[in-house]
């Protein structure tokens, strides 16, 4: 027997606008420490987001995906809100730019003497990857 | 007196420019619009980002572990002061209040014995701040947002500033910016950075604050933390300044135009009176003239 379902507020915010708002049934939500589903009465919850693909869904199915670069979660009773550093439908990425994207930074990648600019690289690298693998995964359930 | 030619060109010239005043009018009323619009859709992120902060600061104790961001560096001997300005002039007094705001801190802070060092951003920043505090400057940025402001352009200035805070170069770190208050009036703002004040969490008059909504809302008992409070900090302030930055950026860049559009009409207003002016004083010449050859003709003809 499966109760109602009750809508949340779900916000997806970007530093330039505001990309999504509105009422949904989950939310899968790539926590650095792992992905999360948020269904309405969630308890409170702030986490920070690793590179990955963020799911809506309205019912049975996923409304849209989208790929996060990075950034927060907010969870209370209100809402959930996402601040996302940059939000793109997963449909939209193209895998042969991306792949490219990614040799040009192994390339750029420095030693060991310039740990600075290592760690800069890197986390470049790791989002162009996570990308990737976000475009390459079929994401329909 | 100026001859009746001096006057038709001066009127010319004023005529053309009017028409250069009132074109430059028109295109920073359409740039203001078009920079408003971007501000009012930066609005929701530092809101909400600001919310959150509110919240995490609501149960948070500052110890002596936490991000260097929040406590300091434990002095506060260097500041570094950001000062944004325009790239271009011909927009009244909007680069000089900025710039005369930094010149008045600049020179507190060397009364107390700080050292100051000072990064411009906006080429007026720098000519005008060049004169008598050159050795100051540490880097001069130009041409930020010159198409459009972007999120990057914050991130890239806020990363100057941090690269400066965290190798220990500076301690404190306060941006200088016009705030855009209306379209008529822009006040020069100072804003600290760094350290980053937490916003004060007010459990005893939290009562009337809860119909504030958003920003000031009810703190809930206990949030989880994943993976931890510390953590979240650590990457939540450094994003927290570059939007602090960016929304600074934007008021300039509002207020910017809309200094522009003031003094464009202004200088159009004033070039109709001066059309006006001349025009009066020319078409008295004018009469002047015809009346000196009449005489002359009248009474070449009674001499006879």
């Amino acid at each position: 027997m499966v109760t109602a379902p009750r809508k949340f507020e779900f916000e997806l915010v970007s530093p330039e606008q505001l990309v999504f708002s509105e009422p949904v049934d989950m939310a899968v939500v790539p926590g650095a420490d792992g992905d999360f589903g948020v269904l309405a009465g969630h308890s409170p919850l702030i986490s920070t987001l690793r590179p990955g693909v963020l799911q809506i869904w309205q019912g049975d199915v996923v409304e849209q995906s989208l790929f996060v670069a990075g950034g927060f979660a907010e969870v209370n009773e209100e809402r959930c809100t996402v601040l996302a550093d940059e939000a793109i439908p997963v449909s939209s990425i193209d895998p042969g730019a991306v792949t490219l994207e990614i040799e040009e930074l192994e390339a750029e990648l420095p030693g060991e003497d310039d740990p600075v600019a290592k760690r800069l690289i890197e986390s470049r690298l790791n989002i162009a990857r996570a990308k990737l693998w976000a475009a390459k995964v079929p994401t329909t359930h | 007196m100026p001859s009746l030619k001096d006057l038709r060109n001066r009127i010319g010239s004023v005529k053309s420019t009017r028409k250069i005043t009132s074109a430059m009018k028109m295109v920073a009323a359409s740039k203001l619009r078009r920079a408003q619009e971007q501000a009012h859709a930066a609005q929701p992120y530092a809101q909400r980002m600001q919310g959150m902060l509110s919240r995490l600061a609501a149960n948070y104790v500052v110890t002596p572990a936490s991000p260097r961001l929040l406590v300091g560096s434990g002095a506060d001997q260097v500041h570094l002061l950001i000062v944004l300005t325009s790239d271009r002039g011909l927009a009244g007094g909007f680069n000089s209040y900025v710039v005369r705001e930094a010149r008045r801190q600049i020179a507190n802070l060397l009364v107390d014995g700080k050292t100051v060092k000072v990064l411009t951003v906006g080429r007026k920043a720098r000519d005008l701040l060049r004169r008598d505090h050159r050795e100051r400057i540490v880097d001069s940025l130009e041409g930020v947002g010159r198409k459009k402001l972007s999120f990057s352009d914050a991130t890239m200035i806020a990363k100057a500033a941090l690269d400066r805070f965290d190798s220990g170069e500076v301690d404190v770190v306060t941006v200088i910016y016009n705030r855009f208050k209306s379209v008529m009036a822009q006040v020069p703002t100072q804003l600290q950075l760094v350290p980053f004040q937490l916003p004060k969490a007010k459990p005893a008059n939290d009562a009337h604050d809860k119909h504030r909504g958003e920003a000031a809302g009810p703190v809930p008992a206990s949030y989880e933390f994943e993976p931890n409070e510390e953590d979240i900090l650590a990457e939540l302030l450094p994003r927290n300044l570059a939007i602090q930055l960016y929304s600074a950026l934007l008021d300039s860049a509002a207020g910017e135009q809309a200094a522009r559009m003031t003094a464009m009409d202004n200088a159009t207003r004033n070039a109709g009176d001066a059309i006006n002016r001349y025009t009066l004083a020319y078409n008295r010449a004018r009469q002047a003239a015809i009346t000196k050859e009449l005489i002359e003709i009248v009474s070449g003809a009674e001499a006879l």
